[in-house]
C-alpha cells in the first residue's frame, strides 16, 4: 500500500518525463535506423547505414571540431571569470547591489535579443568594436566574415552572456561559507590567496561541479545566436552541432539523418556528464 | 437557472445554424520575410474576400519566415489538420512535389476566363512555379536583386550621379573611385558590397546568370556549378575583394548591408527589392536603384512566394482557393502589396493601374526590378532543395573568404550535387 502512494505521487511528473524525454530518446533512437521516407520512397530499414553516412559527411566532422573549441573557448572562461566577480561583488564595495545587478544583465536578456546586439557590435566600420579599434588607429575587420575570428566572436559573446549567471551560484555559495574560517585564517596570518586557494576553492566545489555540468551542456544547446549572426558561416566555420541537426532537419528535410545526429548529440552529452560525475565528484566536498 | 439553460441552447442552436449553411473554409499558411505589420493587410484581404464571397471563410494563419511556414504546413498535412492552400518559397516546388501534396492550378482553372488569368503573370516569375508544363505556382509575393547607389558618393568621388554601371568593368572602375580612406589608410567606405550571407547562392546566380549561365536546368535534378563560366564569375565575385580591393574581404553580412549603405559605409550595394521601402524611409542621401551590370548580359534571379494548392481538398474547396488566389492577384491588389512592401508586382496589368503609376511617377526606383524581368532567370531549385543550396553557399562562402580557389570550391559542390541528384534523373 505504502508503494502505491509513492508510485502515485510519482506520477504526474514521470508520466510528463516519459512523454516528452524518454520517449522521444528513445524514438530517436529507432528512427535512426530507418532512411528518410517521401511519399514516392517510403521509408526502409538502412541498419548502421545512417551511422556509415555520417562518419563520411566532412561537415559533421567540422561542426564536431568547432563545438569541441566552441566548449574549451567558453567553459573555463565563464567560470572563471564568473567566480572572480562573485568574490568581487561579495566583498564590501560602494554600490554594491548595483554592480551585482548589472554583472546579472546579460542573463536575463533572450539570446535573440543579445545575438542582435552583438551583430551590431561585430558589423565592420558602423559597429561597435570597429568604432572602438578605429580610435587607437587600427583599421575595419569583417569580424564574422572572417572564418579565423568567428569562433572566437560567437565565444566571447557567450562568454559575456554566461558568466553572469554562473556569478549568482558562486556568490550564494560564498555567502554560505562559514565566516568563522576567515576569521581563523586571519588569525593565522594566512594571505588572501593561501585562503582563497586552501580554503575557500575547494569549498565551492559542489557549486564548480554545478556550473561545469551546466555550462559543458550550453555549450551544446545554445544555438540561438546562430540564427542571427552567421546561420554556421562563413562555410560552416561557426557551424555547431545543434545548429547542423536543426538545417538538416528543416532545411534538409532529412529526418532520418537528422535523428542520427541527434543520438551522436545525446551519447556524446551523456558520456560527458558520466565523467564529470564519476571523475569530479572524487574530487568535490559534501559537507 | 433558466437564463444559463437559455444561453446554452442559443449557442447550440448557433452552432448547427453554422454546420447547416454548409460554408467552404479555406485555411491557408503564409510566410512574412520583411518587416511591417503586413498580417494585418493579409488579414483585412481575407475578410473583404469573405465579404465578397459569402459561403467560403478565409482563415489566414501567419507562419513566421519561408522555413517555418514550409515545416508548419507539412506537418499540418500530415497531421490531418486542414489546410488547402499556402504561400510558400516558391523554390519548394520539388519538395512539395517529392512529398506529394501539391496539385497544379490548371486542373482547378479549366474556364477561359481562368486560363487567361494564369497567362496575366510575368513569364518570368512563372518559372519557378512551373514543372513539366504544369503550373504549380501563382506568383504572389515576389523579389529580384537589384543594385543601389549613392549618389552623393558618385559625385564626391567625380562620377556622373545618374549614370549607375552598366558592366561588370564600369562597376570595377567606379567601385575603385568610390572608395575612400582615412589619412592612416583605412577604408572608410567601400566602393561595393554583396552580401554573402544567407543568401549567397541566390546573389551568386546573379554573377553567374550575367557571365551566360543559369546553375541548374528545368528538371531540378542536375546543376552546372564547375562551368568554366560560372568559376569565372565566382572568381570576380571575389576579386572584387581580394583584387581590387573595392569590397570587404570575407564574407559580407546579409542583415546588416542595408544600414552600412543607408550609413554611407559603402557606396553601392546588391540586394533584394524588398528592401526598397526601408531603404526609402532610412537613407538621407539621395539614391538610384538599377538593374544589376551585365558581364555578357544582364541577369538577376528572381525570389520569393508563390501560392500552392494541396491535394487533400475537395471539389468544392479547389474551386473556392482558386477564388481566392485570383482576387488576392487582383492587378489593383498587387499594385497595393507592391507599394506596402516594395515586392515586385506580379502581372502587367498591375503596373497599368492608377495607383502604381502614380507610385512610380514619384518613386521610378519602384519600376527598376519589372524592367530588369526580360533578363530574370528562376531562383534556384532543385530536388534536395535546401542540401543543394547549402552546398553552393559553403562553396560561395570559402571562396570569398579565401579558404578554397573558386575552381576548387564549385567542383567539389558540383560532385556532391550529383551524387545528390542521381536519383533524381
Amino acid at each position: 500500500m505504502k508503494h502505491v502512494h509513492g508510485w502515485l505521487l510519482l506520477a504526474p511528473a514521470a508520466l510528463l518525463l516519459v512523454a516528452f524525454t524518454h520517449y522521444p530518446a528513445a524514438a530517436t533512437l529507432y528512427d535512426s535506423f530507418f532512411s528518410t521516407g517521401t511519399v514516392v520512397r517510403p521509408r526502409h530499414f538502412v541498419g548502421l547505414g545512417n551511422y556509415a553516412a555520417l562518419a563520411q559527411d566532412p561537415i559533421f566532422w567540422k561542426v564536431l571540431g568547432n563545438n569541441v573549441a566552441f566548449a574549451l573557448g567558453t567553459i573555463p572562461t565563464s567560470i572563471a571569470l564568473a567566480l572572480l566577480m562573485a568574490v568581487w561583488v561579495n566583498g564590501r564595495l560602494p554600490a554594491r547591489a548595483l554592480v551585482r545587478m548589472s554583472y546579472f544583465t546579460p542573463t536575463i536578456l533572450p539570446m535573440i535579443a543579445v545575438a542582435n546586439l552583438w551583430l551590431f557590435f561585430y558589423t565592420p566600420q558602423i559597429g561597435l568594436l570597429d568604432k572602438l579599434t578605429s580610435v587607437f588607429g587600427a583599421g575595419s575587420h569583417n569580424w564574422l566574415g572572417d572564418p579565423h575570428t568567428v569562433m572566437a566572436c560567437l565565444a566571447v559573446m557567450t562568454v559575456w552572456k554566461e558568466a553572469g549567471f554562473f556569478m549568482i551560484f558562486y556568490l550564494a555559495a560564498l555567502q554560505s561559507l562559514p565566516p568563522e574560517l576567515e576569521e581563523a585564517a586571519k588569525i593565522e596570518g594566512s594571505s588572501r590567496w593561501y585562503f582563497f586557494r586552501r580554503v575557500t576553492f575547494p569549498l565551492l566545489m559542489p557549486t564548480t561541479l554545478f556550473v561545469l555540468v551546466n555550462a559543458t551542456i550550453n555549450s551544446f544547446k545554445l544555438v540561438d545566436h546562430l540564427f542571427i549572426l552567421t546561420k554556421g558561416g562563413p562555410d560552416n566555420a561557426s557551424n555547431l552541432l545543434l545548429y547542423y541537426i536543426y538545417q538538416v532537419a528543416f532545411s534538409f528535410f532529412d529526418t532520418a539523418y537528422a535523428a542520427t545526429l541527434t543520438v551522436v548529440l545525446l551519447a556524446l552529452l551523456a558520456a560527458l556528464a558520466i565523467v564529470q560525475f564519476v571523475l569530479v565528484e572524487k574530487r568535490v566536498h559534501y559537507r | 437557472m433558466r437564463s444559463m439553460f437559455a444561453i446554452v441552447i442559443a449557442a447550440l442552436v448557433a452552432l448547427f445554424a453554422q454546420g447547416a449553411r454548409a460554408d467552404t473554409e479555406l485555411t491557408f499558411y503564409y510566410p512574412i520575410a520583411v518587416g511591417g505589420p503586413l498580417t494585418k493587410v493579409i488579414d483585412g484581404l481575407a475578410a473583404e474576400f469573405e465579404k465578397e464571397n459569402p459561403g467560403i471563410q478565409v482563415h489566414p494563419i501567419y507562419a513566421g519566415n519561408y522555413d517555418d511556414a514550409r515545416v508548419k504546413a507539412l506537418a499540418a498535412l500530415k497531421a490531418g489538420q486542414p489546410a488547402q492552400l499556402s504561400v510558400l518559397f516558391s523554390i519548394d516546388l520539388y519538395e512539395l512535389l517529392e512529398q506529394d501534396v501539391i496539385v497544379p492550378w490548371d486542373d482547378v482553372a479549366k474556364s477561359a476566363a481562368d486560363k487567361a488569368w494564369l497567362k496575366s503573370f510575368y513569364p518570368a516569375l512563372m518559372l519557378n512555379g512551373t514543372y513539366k508544363g504544369k503550373v504549380y505556382g501563382i506568383p504572389f509575393q515576389r523579389s529580384t536583386i537589384v543594385l543601389y547607389w549613392n549618389k552623393d558618393a558618385f559625385k564626391q568621388a567625380g562620377l556622373d550621379p545618374n549614370k549607375p554601371p552598366a558592366t561588370w568593368n564600369e562597376m570595377t572602375r567606379m567601385a575603385e573611385k568610390l572608395v575612400q580612406k582615412d589619412a592612416s589608410g583605412n577604408v572608410t567606405r567601400w566602393g561595393v558590397e554583396v552580401p554573402s550571407t544567407g543568401y549567397a547562392y541566390w546573389m551568386f546566380q546573379a554573377f553567374a546568370r550575367e557571365n551566360g549561365e543559369d546553375l541548374m536546368n528545368r528538371d531540378g535534378n542536375r546543376t552546372n556549378f564547375d562551368n568554366p563560366d560560372v568559376v569565372a564569375a565566382l572568381q570576380y565575385w571575389r576579386d572584387l575583394g581580394a583584387k581590387y580591393h573595392v569590397m570587404p574581404e570575407g564574407t559580407v553580412e546579409w542583415g546588416t548591408l542595408r544600414q552600412a549603405f543607408t550609413e554611407g559605409k559603402t557606396a553601392m550595394m546588391w540586394h533584394t527589392t524588398g528592401n526598397l521601402t526601408a531603404v526609402k524611409d532610412t537613407a538621407r542621401f539621395p539614391f538610384g536603384v538599377a538593374m544589376l551590370p551585365a558581364s555578357k548580359q544582364r541577369g538577376s534571379p528572381t525570389g520569393g512566394g508563390n501560392f500552392y494548392l494541396f491535394k487533400k481538398t475537395t471539389p468544392a474547396e479547389r474551386e473556392a482557393a482558386l477564388k481566392f488566389v485570383r482576387f488576392m492577384t487582383t492587378p489593383e491588389r498587387a499594385a497595393a502589396w507592391s507599394i506596402a512592401t516594395g515586392y515586385v508586382a506580379t502581372s502587367p496589368a498591375a503596373y497599368e493601374t492608377k495607383k502604381l503609376e502614380e507610385y512610380a511617377a514619384s518613386f521610378p526606383q519602384a519600376v527598376v526590378a519589372r524592367d530588369q524581368f526580360q533578363y530574370a532567370t528562376p531562383e534556384l531549385a532543385t530536388f534536395q532543395g535546401g542540401r543543394v543550396r547549402k552546398l553552393l553557399e559553403d562553396a560561395v562562402q570559402s571562396a570569398v573568404t579565401g579558404q578554397k580557389s573558386p575552381a576548387d570550391a564549385l567542383k567539389g559542390a558540383q560532385s556532391e550535387a550529383d551524387r545528390i541528384l542521381r536519383p533524381y534523373r
